[in-house]
């Protein structure tokens, strides 16, 4: 469906893009996931023509976006990360606008009607976009790039300034979207790419540094085991304990009291788990534990996890 | 393509620039026309014309300046550069929507001749000519409005930018007689917009003065979609 070929984008002398290949299967959703300024929506200005790469091919169901571009933007429904709303116009305006724009010929009262529906805004058709929510803003954006139903998706940071209500709903919707068409979104929140996507494309610095399956991503991120153990009694003695456990690297107390109990970060080697281990060791000593969850990695985490694995 | 003329068409009536915009010139056209004919006794309309020529240098700034500028600061453009548009279609789009408000005003002011052939007999071929010429020059002045307008995402500096350029381009007639060195005089008459309309308003109808008006508004258009190709790889 998509294939990008060795992208390399540069202005002035910073390299925003050092050479980004990666493909895309029909009916796959893939999160595109990286860091504030990490190439993720340039890469996606790149793949939908709105700006050029330096060097390297963007060919989306065979048609390259340069030498074959009208053929290619049709097959692309884009959302970039500021939905590009024409604020004065009302919904029914717009999207009756961008169906014009785009050249469809699907019966256009009916196509609008549909989209309208699965994206919830039927209720604000007739408003003006400048009175809408930010959330009915960005559904009216989402609306827009389902148009002409595009089979690619694109879809930057849609869940931005979002309040957790909207976001449960756009994800939903993604994942709705994602039966029929194949979806791209991009975002530098790891949980909402584990939430929605099949795939993961992680980017750093302009470069891919991991591409596989949520599942793979996923047991890759697991496998480091950190943990915040909360624990009744004096500090030291606990801190020993912790210590001599088999398998941890390290180990230190957290700032968190809980009355008499304290918190540490405890961290071991891969593919130990030492929680049995320390459940007896504590029991022994009679220290009660009083709390242990696991630690999640940041995303930075993940990152240098990933690029020393790369470096290895 | 007819999408986004429709769209920049509409944009001028549902905010005030298009309103305004026929009322300054309809009014000030209206006064211009009143002092130099009617008030004059006269039904000559040469001098009428070249007033024409001012107040559009004025006004029609006003008219080009948001069509790119606003776009690419509130990023709607990002939606017309990924739809399935060509850069000269949106270009050529946003260009006729401001003709076309243009040329409304000046059919409006063109009423104003009904009132000279009621009173007079003037020369139909002369007036004519001069409508045809106006509305040349007034495209070919929304294409350097639009060229401006492309280079910045401030609307009031495209404004005030065309209009320099223009005040330029209409200066210029005045500035070559004070200029000795012919081979400078002869160039700067190239760019001179004044020189070239001066055979309009004495009555000749100057094929090669339209063939100019009509270049210089596709070589700004043309300069107007290079810079988009260009930012491309820039921005």
């Amino acid at each position: 469906m998509l294939k990008v070929e060795n992208l390399v984008k540069k202005y002035g002398n910073a390299t925003a893009l050092a050479g980004i290949s990666f493909s895309v299967e029909k009916g796959e959703i893939v999160g595109f996931l990286g860091p504030n300024g990490a190439g993720k929506s340039t890469t996606m200005n790149i793949v939908t023509g709105y700006i050029s790469s330096n060097v390297g091919k963007v060919y989306i169901d065979g048609d390259e976006i340069l030498e074959n571009p009208t053929a290619a933007k049709k097959k692309i429904g884009y959302l970039p990360e500021q939905p590009p709303l024409y604020m004065e116009m009302t919904v029914d305006e717009y999207l009756n606008f961008v169906y014009e724009l785009r050249g469809c010929n699907l019966p256009r009262k009916q196509h609008l009607a549909d989209i309208c529906d699965v994206v919830k805004i039927a209720d604000v058709r007739a408003r003006v976009i400048r009175n809408l929510s930010k959330g009915y803003k960005q559904r009216v954006g989402i609306a827009a790039a389902l148009i002409g139903n595009p089979p690619l998706i694109i879809l930057d940071e849609p869940t931005v300034g979002l309040d957790p209500k909207q976001i449960i709903e756009v994800r939903n919707l993604i994942r709705m979207l994602g039966r029929d068409h194949t979806v791209i979104l991009s975002t530098h929140i790891l949980s909402e790419a584990q939430a929605v996507c099949d795939r993961m494309v992680i980017i750093d610095h302009g470069r891919i540094v991991a591409d596989g399956k949520t599942e793979e991503i996923n047991r890759f991120i697991q496998d480091n085991r950190r943990y915040k153990v909360t624990i009744a009694g004096p500090q030291n003695d606990v801190l020993a304990v912790l210590k001599k456990l088999p398998g941890v690297v390290a180990c230190e107390p957290l700032s968190e009291r809980d009355g008499d109990a304290i918190a540490f970060a405890i961290e071991a080697k891969s593919g130990i788990d030492i929680r049995k281990a320390m459940f007896y060791a504590l029991a022994e000593k009679n220290y009660p534990l009083m709390g242990l969850e696991a630690i999640g990695m940041s995303l930075e985490d993940i990152f240098i996890k990933l690029v020393d694995k790369e470096g290895a | 393509m007819f999408a986004i003329y429709k769209r920049e068409l509409r944009s001028y009536f549902t905010s005030a620039v298009g309103y305004v915009f026929l009322a300054v010139i309809v009014a000030l056209s209206g006064v211009a026309f009143s002092l130099t004919t009617l008030l004059s006794y006269s039904n000559d309309v040469s001098t009428y014309f070249t007033v024409m020529l001012f107040i559009l240098m004025v006004a029609l700034p006003v008219l080009t300046m948001k069509l790119f500028s606003e776009e690419r600061k509130l990023k709607t453009e990002q939606l017309l550069l990924t739809s399935p548009v060509s850069i000269g279609g949106m270009v050529a789009a946003k260009f006729f929507a401001a003709f076309t408000v243009f040329f409304g005003a000046v059919l409006c002011c063109s009423l104003a001749y009904i009132t000279l052939f009621l009173y007079s007999d003037p020369q139909g071929g002369i007036i004519l000519g001069n409508i045809i010429a106006i509305t040349l020059v007034g495209a070919a002045f929304i294409a350097v409005g639009m060229f401006v307008s492309a280079l910045t995402e401030n609307q009031l500096a495209a404004a005030i930018g065309t209009f320099g350029i223009l005040l330029a381009m209409l200066g210029i007639g005045l500035l070559n007689s004070v200029i000795p060195w012919y081979p400078v005089r002869f160039v700067l008459s190239w760019f001179s917009i004044l020189s070239r309309y001066s055979n309009f308003t004495n009555g000749f109808f100057d094929f090669a003065a339209l063939f100019y008006y009509i270049s210089v508004c596709f070589v700004f258009l043309f300069v107007t979609c290079r810079i988009y190709e260009r930012r491309r790889y820039s921005a």
